[in-house]
């Protein structure tokens, strides 16, 4: 009996790249690679993985650039609406919300973005939140996500340690670490995956989200 | 008498009677272990006085890279060298396995291997084994009838050429060397020629990377320069430190089983009867 004819052709193609973010007492670290690939080929060297959705909160994304791209446009109209509707920026757990509703809506045709939004809450603190394919969220005190994440989450888990959302009282998820601590956390992070990863690698953008505003800082990593 | 049907241990080379099996086991969604692969940028070219081979230094697993700084060229005979791409336990296997032969060759017959006769050895045995001993070679020497370049596919099939390229990182490295390539170059030409195109390959293909291996065959002299260029430093180290503490790590359960001293009786038997 002959078998049934599969598709030859996916709408889906992975470019690779890893993104982390760590949530500070009154900052936030938002950290991606620049690579993108297809296959066992370079594209750029020079891509950045990292937009800004509001004001105080910015979003990492992995996976499918076509399909990050199509989201943060998607996310960009829904804030333009909201500020025409009630005058002000959308605050980062309210995003995070938007973020969820729209990665659910399409939960039959997903799209291939794994994400990190990382920013400040109503409060002024550190937040991040870390998303699957289709829209289950978690705020956390740190994650990562992408083709390195497997090598760069145990090294966080180590040395950041985020304690149980299940303690009583709640401990608060945010690190101890010092702005500057954090970001050489990040770079050393970055450095280590871009050792053993084959798809990160070329540059790191470390955007800093503080009271002050936003910062974006470049360091060099392997381009091999 | 009646035939019996005895269990005949196979007199050599693959045993497919598990394929079914296995491919029962896929259809239910079981993924096979996957192999290293050595995901690779190999080259060769002939020069003025003999033949250089070149190499990068990564052994992929996947996406995840299990070696940084591994071997791909590998000896034969003390005239001819090989580059191996593919599965790297097929490359070692078979590169040893006929550098053993070789050598019995060398003692039987008195003489300087000849790469011809590498050659034969290796692509009769990648041939026999249909395809199914992933190795691609590039193998290149210097002997009494001079130099000689090789590349040798998986199913059997070779090439003789002046210069060769194979792995992932192939294309990369033919593009530098069909544009710059000529004949008659200076051994110092050959061996910067050779870095480039395993430093493209290295650059430009995500399986290839770390450092450049060379070796440099002559007549009657062969140089093998390991980690020849290493281009690839690490590019940040954290002056914080980490500091590994207990009670970092969280322990969930602690069990300890003391181990006693077992005291065994020794009975005094009776001495042996004769």
């Amino acid at each position: 009996m002959a078998t049934k004819q599969q598709a030859n052709w996916s709408p889906y193609d992975n470019n690779g790249g890893t993104c982390v973010a760590i949530a500070g007492a009154d900052y936030c670290v938002i950290a991606a690679d620049t690579r993108m690939s297809t296959g066992y080929s370079i594209l750029t060297r020079d891509y950045s993985k990292i937009s800004k959705l509001a004001d105080k909160c910015v979003m990492a994304s992995s996976g499918f650039q076509a399909d990050v791209k199509a989201l943060q446009k998607n996310l960009a109209a829904r804030h333009l609406i909201y500020q025409h509707q009630h005058n002000k920026q959308m605050s980062c757990p309210a995003m995070a919300q938007l973020l969820s509703n729209t990665l659910y809506y399409k939960r039959f045709f997903p799209y291939y973005a794994f994400n990190v939004l990382g920013g400040l809450d109503n409060e002024g603190k550190g937040c991040v939140f870390t998303y699957d394919a289709v829209g289950s969220y978690e705020r956390v005190g740190y994650s990562s996500q992408g083709s390195g994440s497997t090598l760069i989450m145990p090294v966080l888990d180590n040395q950041l340690k985020s304690p149980s959302p299940l303690l009583l009282p709640a401990v608060d998820a945010v690190t101890p670490l010092s702005e500057s601590e954090a970001v050489d956390m990040v770079k050393d992070v970055f450095a280590s995956a871009a050792e053993r990863d084959i798809y990160t690698g070329d540059k790191v953008e470390i955007v800093i989200v503080n009271a002050g505003g936003i910062r974006r800082e470049y360091t060099d990593l392997r381009k091999d | 008498m009646a035939k019996s049907v005895i269990d005949v241990p196979p007199k050599g080379g693959f045993s497919f009677d598990l394929c079914r099996r296995n491919e029962m086991l896929s259809e239910k969604g079981v993924k096979p272990p996957s192999f290293r692969k050595t995901g690779t940028t190999i080259v060769g070219l002939v020069f003025q006085d003999g033949v250089i081979l070149g190499a990068d230094t990564r052994a992929t697993e996947g996406p995840i890279v299990c070696d940084k700084n591994c071997e791909k060229i590998h000896y034969m005979a003390p005239n001819i060298y090989c580059c191996g791409a593919g599965t790297a336990a097929d490359t070692e296997a078979v590169t040893d396995m006929v550098s053993s032969q070789l050598q019995l060759h060398r003692y039987a017959t008195g003489r300087e291997s000849r790469v011809i006769t590498a050659l034969t050895l290796l692509k009769s045995h990648l041939f026999s084994y249909q395809g199914y001993v992933s190795a691609a070679l590039v193998l290149g020497g210097v002997d009494f009838t001079g130099p000689h370049l090789h590349t040798i596919y998986p199913h059997g099939s070779t090439d003789t050429l002046p210069f060769a390229t194979m792995g992932s990182g192939s294309l990369a490295a033919m593009a530098i060397f069909e544009s710059k390539y000529r004949e008659g170059l200076t051994r110092d030409e050959g061996i910067k020629l050779v870095s480039e195109a395993i430093c493209s390959g290295i650059f430009n293909d995500l399986g290839s990377g770390s450092n450049v291996d060379v070796c440099v065959i002559t007549k009657g002299c062969t140089e093998y320069l390991r980690n020849h260029k290493l281009p690839n430093p690490r590019t940040y180290v954290s002056s914080r430190g980490y500091s590994f503490t207990k009670g970092q790590t969280e322990v969930l359960s602690t069990k300890i089983t003391p181990l006693k001293k077992n005291k065994v009786e020794v009975v005094e038997g009776d001495a042996m009867e004769e």
